[in-house]
């Protein structure tokens, strides 16, 4: 075999690695949770379902789509919704800014770098953080399309399914399949968090996020992370300068 | 929306509203993040800033939930959490169970005290 055709099944094989990693983690569970709520959503206020797999695929990130699906259904302006949508995309700049350099080599270009731009979401890069470091840094970028291959192939399968099945979830069920998000956004952060700088960023986000919420608090998120991120580095400065 | 929808059609109200706007912050994390290395201080602020961000989420998705979920109480929403957290840490870290724990506890507390 050439070292080209090599190098090219070798990606490919780190690309299915990424594929099954995805469908064994539980955010697989949580993305058929998230998506069937969304397509019941969807069906409910008058989408078509090939509309919601094409909304999965180009904005790929949950709390727009449910804002914007929403806002077919209320009388909000489009200037309205796409705020909002913007509003709530923000997270996704700290989280490429913190993913890209772990994908790089020397000579990566940056159109290597589209799609994995475009796949960061909150469950690939929570995945990616973890997992990366076990992977040869030349396959990371097929790995980590293969893990986004995967989770929007079940984010897409399952937006069908909550499509047709639309009616008749048991309300209690509902909620339960809510709570997915939270619990497991939860509980792989905490796995994430080794280092006392992540720790304190992810305590110190617990309590300001609902704090700022509930004093109605602008852009309560935004400000949260802005917060909550910037004293734990600054207590991670200290420390190391004081070490 | 309604009125844009039926005027401009529903994909071209997905690029302007849902794509445009999504994308817009993903595109200056790539050109941002061009030339920095994964110990550089601007890539490790970026990691807490997300992480407190995300951290945020979660927190207010528990204690200011919406849907279906809003009908159980806050508190067994935060019992739920607890015992998850707590399932976690007891079995060997594992995400899969403490989420299982998780649910299971909100399935009975919303049982019990659903209003």
């Amino acid at each position: 075999m050439s070292t080209a055709s090599m190098a090219f099944s070798k990606s490919l094989s780190a690309y299915f690695a990424g594929i099954k990693s995805a469908l064994l983690s539980v955010f697989s569970i949580v993305l058929m949770g998230t998506y069937v709520g969304m397509g019941a959503l969807a069906h409910d206020v008058g989408l078509s379902s090939g509309w919601l797999a094409v909304s999965t695929v180009l904005v790929w990130a949950a709390p727009a789509q449910l804002i914007m699906i929403s806002g077919f259904g209320t009388g909000a302006t489009l200037f309205e919704v796409a705020l909002a949508v913007t509003l709530s995309a923000t997270r996704l700049f700290p989280m490429v800014v913190a993913l890209l350099p772990l994908l790089r080599v020397p000579g990566t270009r940056i159109r290597d770098m589209l799609l994995p731009t475009h796949f960061t979401s909150i469950s690939m890069w929570v995945e990616s953080l973890r997992l990366l470091p076990t992977v040869a840094r030349e396959h990371r970028i097929a790995f980590c399309n293969g893990l986004s291959s995967g989770y929007m192939g079940t984010a897409v399968t399952f937006g069908f399914v909550g499509y047709y099945l639309a009616a008749g979830l048991p309300p209690l069920l509902a909620g339960v399949l809510l709570f997915l998000t939270p619990m497991s956004f939860f509980l792989s952060t905490v796995r994430n968090a080794r280092m006392m700088i992540d720790k304190l960023s992810l305590v110190l986000g617990l309590i300001l996020g609902p704090l700022l919420a509930y004093w109605e608090v602008q852009l309560d998120l935004m400000w949260t992370g802005i917060i909550g991120g910037s004293v734990a580095y600054a207590v991670h400065r200290v420390r190391e300068a004081t070490q | 929306m309604k009125a844009a929808v039926v005027e401009w059609g529903p994909y071209l109200v997905l690029i302007l509203v849902g794509f445009l706007p999504n994308e817009l912050w993903r595109a200056v994390g790539l050109l941002t993040a061009r030339g920095l290395s994964e110990d550089s201080e601007l890539v490790i602020w970026s990691r807490t800033v997300a992480t407190a961000l995300l951290a945020g989420v979660i927190a207010k998705l528990i204690l200011f939930s919406s849907g279906e979920l809003a009908n159980i109480p806050v508190a067994v929403r935060i019992a739920a959490a607890a015992c998850a957290f707590a399932t976690y840490l007891t079995i060997n870290r594992s995400v899969f169970a403490g989420v299982i724990a998780g649910e299971v506890a909100l399935l009975l507390g919303g049982f019990l005290f659903a209003h």
